[in-house]
């Protein structure tokens, strides 16, 4: 599992990598439409040409305080991906490159609760939706698997 | 027709091709019961379209190998070598005869008498007959550019969708363009633009039309289909179609369209029962059949509705016992629902004889399985005896719709225009607004209160601006008004899925992207009900009750003499078809014989026995009575105004109701039957005294010709109405007396038949 070309971005500061197979487009967005009554990470809906895309907000899963979206505000970049034949746009703060990075896997219990904060295993997973690590400069870099973490991110309430 | 023939070209065309491989496996395994089936449902299909298009020959080719498929599969016999060769024949006779069909050219049909032969498990030679009745070289010959017609070639949906989504950003590069260029004011460029413009649209609405189209399609074949197959049927059935402007993805069109053409079939087949039945069990003798196409949520959903026998469930169980008996066990623990689906088994047939129509019940399984091929279900809602609903339910993959664009809390939301029954403003003259409490209120339209919801607090917001607007949303079940703040605009656009984190909020049904760019969410209206804890009272229920008060029915009928005649309903038991001879003249009367039982007939019409089809059953105080008729016609109110009858010949004609300007008699069931009177229930007429004997011998039929019934001595519980006696007989009578005279000339002479008679009759009236 080394020498796979990743996209490099940051989700409210954390070093992520998309694997650029998997990756539709690197877009920037403008403002969504407001999806009231959706799942808290769906930001809205944006146009990305003759397509529209479902704006998520990940950084819920990450343990991160959640984007504030005021209104008219604009979204920024996002990593494009369709999943089971719907368009997703994860909205990111920055991106940054496109490298080939030797992925090793995940280190055992990362993100799982076993920091005492929550007792109960089998409701929070962990994250599976972080397929490997890569170092980067400075950081540890994530490497999210789309397809879970588009999942994981529906099913938040 | 065109059309559609050639679509059936190319769809035979490439299911055949698809088939090559199954032929060439089954060949070499005729055991092999997943290859079979989709050979059987090849055939079965080639026949389905055949019927409607009109290709009579195809239509048998296919009809008589599905008949062998079929004994295969029930396992009625076994696939042997000759029976694969015979059925191979066929296919590649039905792939000859569509390509010249689609070459526009003549094809003998010498020798597919014999290939039908062939297919009989005890032809002798099938070998031979197949390979001698197909002139395979005839076809090769001949030169393949001769095409007549319009002409078509089958795109990957792939590429359509790229197409559109090329136009569509076209679309919006324009708009971007023109907004530019229209600061700049440059009449040269602007005219250069609107070319643009003109050709981006135009471009947009074929590409748009290739991917796309009207649910009409689906249904333009409909009234014809119907039409033929209740003639064959010898039934009569009105359809209705609604629903048909919704633009559909032409992949759905095409997946539904079988399945909805073999629905149809069976709902006029198997649902919608003969006249006569329907209107014995009070039914319009007319079946009535709906095909509704509606869009609720992010779902198609196409109706089948028929006011047919629905299915007995029980029965359906025990018949499909009877073919799987090792399923009886688990037949035992099925409930209602699980037995209706018994219809969808492979292979499953509700009745025993193949009609022309729909084959033998097959296909349930074909249709599921197309259904499900599209994401779709399906769904039955039986009302034994009194109908059943197909429903068709599609998933909204792709879809054009009518919106109404409207803005809440700041948000342009779309509403289907099918479901907007109007858009008022409050406050001005007709729509109110009235407060219940603390949260809740109540939109009063022109007086009438509706449940209303207010867009902005369901979606969470709790800001509201202005004089909101009401959107009057029709549901199904019921109306409510939806407040929102301001009406936009309508427009016609393409509705695409929304993610499952945004339908989850259950209250969209898809999302919508018009020419600004600015993606608009469809909301779904029964959802929004759903979610704001909205019930209807069903309406259903008030029909229910005013059905209760009901004029007294009469059966509006042809009688045996071209007449038409009613009859009032409760007097008939049933209408009984009889086989041709089971009505004969005997003993001066007609009788109508079924099994060993033999009840008097009416012959008052001049009814010629032999040719009698049809009777009424009759009943009054346990007595019974047949009477032919040549056809039922109809239920009918029995109309208010009945007309008396003026002395009539036979007297069984109460009066006259006069129906669409004629006059028509109603009958008199009473007079009817009394006309049959059981001997048991006449008046006694006592023979009297030593001459007894003789009387019994000579005038026993005249007096019961009369009206009586002949006892020469009564019992204690019997109470003679008259009794005859000789005049010179010395007993008196126990009961007055009619004295008869032994002498010529003098009144009553005894041997006087028609003064005999006369005189039992004044007595009796």
């Amino acid at each position: 599992m080394s020498g796979v070309l990743h996209l490099v971005a940051h989700i409210g500061g954390c070093g992520v990598l998309f694997d650029t197979d998997r990756v539709a487009s690197v877009v920037e967005l403008d403002v969504a439409t407001p999806t009231p009554g959706a799942g808290s990470a769906v930001i809205g809906l944006a146009a990305m040409r003759s397509k529209v895309a479902t704006v998520l907000d990940v950084r819920r899963l990450l343990d991160l305080p959640p984007r504030v979206v005021s209104e008219g505000a604009r979204i920024g970049h996002a990593v494009a991906a369709m999943v089971d034949g719907h368009l997703y746009a994860i909205a990111v703060d920055s991106l940054e490159d496109i490298g080939t990075f030797t992925i090793e896997a995940p280190p055992a219990g990362l993100g799982a609760p076993g920091d005492g904060k929550d007792s109960d295993a089998e409701a929070q997973p962990g994250w599976d939706f972080v397929s490997g690590v890569a170092g980067g400069s400075g950081e540890t870099l994530i490497v999210l698997d789309i397809e879970r973490l588009v999942e994981r991110a529906s099913a938040i309430a | 027709m065109d059309d559609l023939l050639q679509e059936f070209i190319a769809e035979t065309r490439e299911t055949l091709e698809a088939l090559s491989g199954e032929i060439v496996g089954w060949e070499a395994d005729p055991t092999d019961r997943a290859r079979l089936d989709s050979i059987f449902r090849f055939v079965h299909t080639i026949k389905g379209s055949c019927g409607f298009l009109d290709l009579p020959r195809l239509a048998r080719l296919s009809h008589s190998a599905e008949d062998a498929l079929a004994a295969v599969r029930s396992g009625e016999r076994a696939a042997d070598q000759a029976l694969v060769n015979a059925i191979l024949a066929i296919i590649d006779r039905i792939s000859e005869i569509v390509e010249a069909i689609d070459a526009g050219e003549s094809l003998s049909d010498s020798g597919e008498e014999l290939l039908i032969a062939a297919l009989n498990p005890t032809a002798v030679t099938p070998n031979e007959a197949a390979s001698e009745a197909t002139p395979a070289h005839d076809v090769a010959d001949r030169s393949p550019n001769v095409r007549g017609g319009k002409r078509s070639v089958r795109l990957s949906v792939d590429l359509l969708d790229r197409m559109m989504g090329g136009v569509s950003d076209m679309v919006l590069a324009r708009n971007q363009l023109a907004r530019h260029l229209r600061q700049n004011d440059d009449p040269k460029l602007e005219a250069m633009l609107e070319r643009l413009s003109i050709s981006v649209d135009d471009l947009r609405d074929s590409v748009t039309r290739s991917r796309m189209q009207r649910v009409e399609a689906l249904f333009s074949v409909m009234p014809r289909l119907v039409r033929d197959a209740a003639a064959s049927l010898n039934k009569s059935v009105s359809l209705v179609i609604e629903g048909g402007d919704v633009e559909l993805d032409r992949e759905m069109i095409e997946l539904l369209r079988d399945p909805l053409v073999h629905l149809v079939r069976n709902a006029i087949d198997h649902g919608i029962e003969a006249r006569s039945d329907r209107v014995l069990s009070g039914k319009p003798a007319t079946g009535s059949l709906r095909v509704v196409a509606r869009q609720a949520g992010n779902l198609i959903i196409i109706d089948i509705i028929d006011d047919g026998r629905g299915i007995d469930a029980a029965a359906l169980a025990v018949k499909w016992a009877g073919s799987r008996p090792d399923r009886v066990a688990a037949l035992a623990t099925m409930d209602e629902e699980a037995r209706l689906a018994l219809i969808f088994e492979p292979g499953f047939s509700s009745r025993d004889e193949a009609t022309e129509l729909s084959g033998r019940g097959v296909g349930m399984d074909v249709v599921k399985a197309n259904v499900e091929k599209a994401g779709g279900r399906i769904s039955l809602v039986n009302r034994p005896g009194r109908g059943l609903t197909v429903s068709l339910e599609v998933p909204l993959t792709l879809a054009i719709l009518h919106a109404v664009i409207v803005e809440a809390a700041g948000t342009r939301f779309a509403i289907p225009r099918q479901s907007v029954d109007e858009i008022v403003a409050v406050g001005q003259g007709a729509a109110r607004i009235d407060r219940v409490g603390g949260q809740s209120a109540v939109a009063i339209l022109r007086g009438q209160r509706l449940p209303m919801v207010t867009l902005t607090d369901l979606i969470g917001e709790t800001r509201r601006t202005g004089t909101p607007y009401l959107a009057i949303l029709s549901l199904r079940e019921g109306q409510f008004a939806l407040a929102i703040d301001a009406v936009l605009d309508t427009q016609e656009l393409v509705v695409k899925p929304a993610a499952p984190a945004v339908m989850r909020a259950g209250i969209y049904a898809g999302q919508m992207l018009p020419d600004d760019g600015q993606p608009i969410l469809l909301l779904d209206c029964a959802g929004i009900a759903a979610r704001a804890g909205l019930s209807f009272e069903r309406r259903r229920a008030t029909i229910v009750e005013t059905e209760v008060i009901e004029p007294l029915r009469a059966l509006l009928f042809e009688d045996v003499d071209d007449e038409r005649r009613l009859i009032v309903l409760p007097a008939v038991d049933r209408i009984e078809a009889v086989a041709a001879g089971a009505v004969r003249a005997a003993a001066g009367g007609l009788w109508l014989t079924v099994g060993d039982t033999s009840v008097p007939a009416w012959d008052g019409r001049g009814a010629v026995p032999r040719s009698i089809t049809k009777v009424l059953r009759l009943s009054a105080d346990g007595r019974e009575i047949a009477y032919p008729i040549r056809e039922p016609i109809e239920i009918i109110a029995l109309p208010d105004e009945i007309i008396p009858a003026p002395a009539n010949a036979n007297g069984v004609v109460a009066g006259l109701a006069v129906i669409g300007g004629a006059p028509i008699e109603l009958i008199d069931p009473l007079a009817i039957v009394e006309h049959a009177t059981a001997p048991n229930e006449r008046p006694l007429c006592l023979l009297h005294g030593a001459d007894s004997d003789w009387m019994e011998a000579f005038l026993k039929p005249a007096i019961e010709q009369a009206g009586y019934r002949v006892i020469r001595r009564a019992r204690p519980d019997q109470r003679p109405t008259i009794a005859l006696a000789i005049e010179d007989d010395a007993d008196t009578a126990p009961v007055p007396a009619i004295r008869l005279s032994r002498t010529r000339g003098q009144p009553i002479y005894r041997y006087d038949r028609a003064a005999v008679i006369a005189a039992l009759r004044e007595c009796c009236a």
